[in-house]
């Protein structure tokens, strides 16, 4: 019986040798930017060890889920795809009504954890239009892309209502890119992109004042210096102030000594880039890229159109983080609160990452096994 | 058309096929797209990380760097003996840090239960906690007592936040001997703080309102170091990048010998005045003496409102610096330089007499006698019996000769009329009778009357003492004139040798025939010695002395019958002496101004043969001998 075990065991490991449930390049990728971030977290919160044992075992739970996820076939999670979605947003509208949290209601309180089903919806809305996408004919023509449309538009209104701009963006970006993914034809791009840009006033009438002035002073921050341009202002120096080589670990002192606003979340790549210069942030969007490439790597070699889109747009949506994130910080973005991934404090952001690159593993060790 | 494909195995082979194919495509086409975006990214951390490097690095500085001032100690100041006139002593005072107190109010309550705190200690507390921040350290109380110091060290456990702090005062040792000399220092107010260079002053808290401590006070200063502190967003120093000691000031040492002075002051036993000695050769103050003082200390931390009220409304006026804001009549005072002026401008020879009758009349104008001190007058009189008995008459008759244009042109070049020049603010110009004067000031046109009476130093005559002591060392000169100083000599560092102040090089004589000093000396010698207004004055004394005596009306008596003198009311004279020593070779002069007396002879001669007296113990015969 003890040998039959251990027989077992053996049998197992040799398996999983041979088809791992993650993607090493993927996972080391992960790995190496969660250690960044915590090293960055260290410092940021000036040597907080409670804070960076706190942000890994988010880590270690997200990583936990991760590999769960990636045991369970795409097929199967395109099974539950309309069940998880219809659930996202019912979620959403219980938000809106029972919702809580400081100004923008976006945290529901299940009494035991506080949960915000945004996060959820980042994963569910990729998957729910590749369901969609998988059973029709593609590229989609203007019928279907109207379908996908009411799918995107109907979470991602309910989060920008509560509001969180910046979760809105990166659910609708993750559900534009299956589209884009799906071979919409260019012109089509092209007459969607000209329709948005004529609907900008509208959109302007419908801002919240508090994200109109965001974009006022991310057009002038010198205009304000103390007031909303405060942020903006402080972050340039701190990334200027980088230099090349940067100030060297510990020796940021716009974070240092608390000029960055919220120097250990949304302006965190403000702190990395003021301690590791411009060298620093080239490794680490080097990195993020090589993540992203990874990700479209293994959409491009997924079985089938559920998988491939799912992978394609939880990649690209990645890079959404990375952009819209750096963009602020440098300040050719307006402020919105979006996370770096894997390097602000937070955790659900980093669960959900995790989630999403668990589905990312799962797709990719049920590829296609024919050589390409 | 999906279902027809679907049901077609050939074309959903073919489809898939092309499918994949087009999604490969696709995301590539995403993949460069975000390459470029990262790329655009990248390039726009470049922009800022490289491009604007310095822009944004200096400001990072100017966030974190705040750069405090220290400031420096104030230079001491000495006699010319080094004696401490001005000191720098250690204090304590009682310091708040607002935010470790919870409850402010209880705790000052509690607080005044151990060490008294005044109204004016709480409102400035209160207006300093306004103007910083919560974690800087506020002054609550200045000076504190022993005892108070011991109270609060036993009970110190109930005052959180609340501490002892020791810090560098200004002292005058000598207190009110001094008072009017050195001045003192105060609390920089709003007028002050006007005029200040802010850099220089950034840190100090007083600065030099009167006296010495005002006149040199950019030497007295120093310049202030500085401290480049890290502090982070709320101003909260963290730790010292630089540090940059302050230059201490300088410290002076005066012309003024503490000795002297004190017996100078105790001289006037307490009757209001003023005196100055001075060292003819070179314009020393040896002492200036104002009385009734004041105690400068009482100024350094803030004189209290009603101490200040006493002080500045008392009738006597102790804040008022006499002997160069103090206006005199001079008198007989003015007779000597009258005499030499007629030899000078060639109105009279030595020999020359006039007849003293008791009266004088102008030519052609019988109404009015001017009189002389003695009824019946001195008889025939020559320059110097005039000088020695002060002979009024001659003096009349010499002022109408001269004419008023030439008198007060002679006189001017005494230094009458308008300020000497002391290294002391607040000096007045004093007036000197002239026809330009009386136009000026009345608009009216000179009567010959009126050039009578200045011939006795009467009428529109104002002097201040440090200008009749600036005149009889001119006197003492043969005409050379040195300007009345008291700085006499500066020391940069503490281990470096004063610096004698550079005197002005010497002007020529005002005389043009130095003979012509002789007999205005013998009258001035007689004074003293012979059968002199102030006779029995020289006696005793090593060296021959010349002086001059001075009872001034404070308010006419042509028109009376004559009373002696002794017996009219003191308040009726200003009584002024002057007088040099030795004779032939002066090392030393003084004046004297006190004003009430019987005569300048009785009341003011003998506070300046006490002066002599004290200075000739350490008569040196030397000259500037540190």
């Amino acid at each position: 019986m003890n040998v039959d075990y251990l027989h077992r065991l053996r049998h197992w490991v040799e398996r999983v040798a041979r088809q791992p449930y993650f993607d090493p390049p993927l996972l080391g990728a992960l790995g190496l930017l969660a250690a960044i971030g915590l090293a960055t977290l260290y410092s940021a919160s000036d040597l907080d060890r409670h804070l960076v044992v706190n942000q890994a075992l988010r880590f270690v739970l997200g990583g936990i889920l991760m590999l769960i996820i990636a045991r369970i076939p795409p097929s199967s999670w395109r099974k539950w795809t309309p069940w998880l979605y219809g659930a996202s947003v019912l979620l959403l509208l219980a938000v809106a009504v029972l919702g809580q949290g400081r100004g923008a209601h976006r945290w529901l309180n299940l009494g035991v954890m506080r949960f915000q089903p945004s996060e959820l919806a980042k994963l569910t809305l990729p998957m729910m239009v590749a369901w969609y996408l998988h059973a029709r004919e593609l590229p989609p023509r203007w019928l279907t892309l109207g379908a996908v449309g009411v799918l995107i538009a109907l979470p991602v209104l309910l989060i920008a209502r509560q509001p969180d701009l910046g979760t809105a963006v990166l659910v609708a970006a993750s559900g534009v890119f299956a589209v884009f993914l799906a071979g919409l034809a260019w012109w089509r791009i092209a007459a969607i992109l000209g329709a948005v840009g004529a609907a900008a006033p509208l959109i302007w009438h419908f801002m919240h004042e508090y994200q109109r002035d965001r974009l006022r002073t991310l057009l002038d921050p010198e205009s304000d210096p103390l007031g909303k341009g405060y942020h903006i202002i402080q972050s340039e120096i701190a990334v200027g102030s980088g230099g090349w080589f940067g100030k060297g670990w510990h020796h940021g002192t716009q974070s240092r000594l608390e000029f960055l606003p919220e120097h250990k979340t949304d302006f965190v790549f403000a702190v990395y880039s003021e301690e590791w210069g411009l060298i620093g942030v080239g490794v680490l969007l080097a990195l993020y890229l090589f993540i992203v490439g990874r990700g479209l790597m293994i959409a491009a070699n997924a079985r089938d159109t559920y998988s491939r889109l799912l992978a394609g747009s939880i990649s690209m949506a990645f890079f959404v983080y990375v952009m819209v994130n750096g963009g602020m910080i440098t300040g050719m973005l307006p402020v919105v609160g979006v996370p770096l991934p894997l390097i602000s404090y937070g955790g659900t952001s980093a669960v959900s990452l995790l989630a999403g690159f668990g589905m990312l593993m799962s797709i990719h060790r049920h590829r296609k096994l024919l050589p390409r | 058309m999906r279902r027809e494909t679907a049901s077609d195995p050939r074309n959903r082979v073919r489809d898939v096929q092309h499918e994949t194919t087009r999604f490969r495509a696709r995301a590539l086409a995403g993949f460069l797209l975000i390459a470029l975006c990262l790329a655009g990214l990248g390039a726009r951390f470049a922009w800022l990380q490289i491009g604007r490097h310095d822009e944004f690095s200096a400001r990072s500085d100017q966030n974190r760097i705040s750069v405090r001032s220290i400031p420096p100690t104030r230079g001491l100041i000495f006699d010319r003996n080094g004696v401490l006139l001005a000191e720098n002593t250690a204090a304590f005072r009682l310091e708040v840090v607002p935010e470790q107190v919870r409850d402010m109010p209880r705790l000052l309550a509690d607080l005044g239960g151990v060490i008294a705190l005044s109204d004016d200690d709480l409102e400035r507390f209160d207006a300093l906690r306004r103007s910083k921040h919560a974690f800087e350290s506020i002054p609550l109380r200045f000076k504190l007592a022993e005892d108070e110091i011991a109270r609060f060290s036993t009970e110190r456990w109930r005052f959180t936040g609340v501490e002892i702090v020791p810090y560098l005062t200004r002292a005058y040792p000598l207190a009110e001997e001094f008072a009017h000399v050195v001045g003192y220092v105060g609390r920089i107010d709003a007028a002050d703080a006007e005029k200040l260079d802010a850099q220089r002053y950034s840190g100090t808290t007083h600065i030099g309102k009167t006296g010495i401590e005002r006149q040199y006070e950019s030497e007295l200063h120093g310049e202030p170091g500085y401290e480049q502190v890290e502090v982070n967003v709320d101003k909260r120093p963290l730790r010292v990048i630089r540090r940059v000691a302050p230059t201490p000031g300088k410290n002076l040492y005066l012309s003024v010998d503490a000795r002297l002075q004190r017996v100078t002051e105790d001289a006037f036993d307490g009757r209001a005045g003023a005196a100055v000695a001075i060292d003819p050769r070179n314009g020393e103050v040896l002492a200036m003496a104002s009385v009734p003082s004041f105690d400068p200390n009482l100024f350094v931390n803030g004189i209290g409102r009603v101490d200040y009220a006493t002080l500045l409304n008392a009738p006597d006026r102790p804040l008022l610096n006499r002997a160069i804001a103090g206006g005199y009549t001079p008198g007989s005072t003015v007779k000597p330089y009258l005499a030499l002026g007629g030899l000078e401008l060639g109105v009279r020879r030595p020999e020359d007499t006039v007849l003293s009758v008791g009266e004088f009349y102008i030519p052609g104008d019988t109404k009015r006698a001017y009189r002389d001190d003695r009824r019946g007058g001195h008889g025939r009189v020559d320059l110097v019996q005039a000088v020695a008995q002060s002979v009024n008459t001659y003096f009349y008759s010499l002022a109408l000769d001269m004419g008023i244009d030439r008198f007060s042109g002679w006189m001017g070049k005494f230094g009458f009329g308008k300020p000497t020049g002391i290294d002391l603010i607040g000096e007045s110009a004093g007036v000197l009778p002239s026809k330009e004067w009386k136009r000026g000031r009345m608009n009216q046109a000179w009567y010959p009357g009126e050039t009578v009476i200045a011939g006795i130093g009467q009428g529109y005559w104002v002097i201040t003492p440090i200008q009749l002591a600036q005149a009889i060392e001119m006197l003492a000169t043969r005409g050379v004139r040195h300007t009345p100083h008291l700085l006499r000599a500066v020391q940069d560092g503490i281990n470096q040798d004063p610096r004698l102040q550079p005197l002005p090089p010497p002007q020529p004589s005002i005389l043009r025939n130095p003979a012509n000093w002789n007999p205005v000396l013998q009258g001035m010698v007689a004074v003293v010695n012979g059968g002199g207004t102030a006779s029995g004055f020289g006696d005793n004394f090593p060296y021959t002395i010349a002086g001059k005596t001075g009872t001034a009306e404070r308010y006419s008596r042509t028109d009376e019958t004559w009373t002696n003198i002794m017996s009219v009311a003191v308040e009726r004279h200003e009584v002024l002496f002057e007088a040099f020593t030795p004779a032939d070779a002066a090392r030393v002069a003084v004046v004297v101004a006190l004003e009430a007396g019987h005569t300048g002879a009785h009341d003011a001669a003998p506070i300046a043969r006490r002066m002599l007296d004290e200075w000739v113990k350490d008569d040196d015969d030397g000259g500037r001998a540190p």
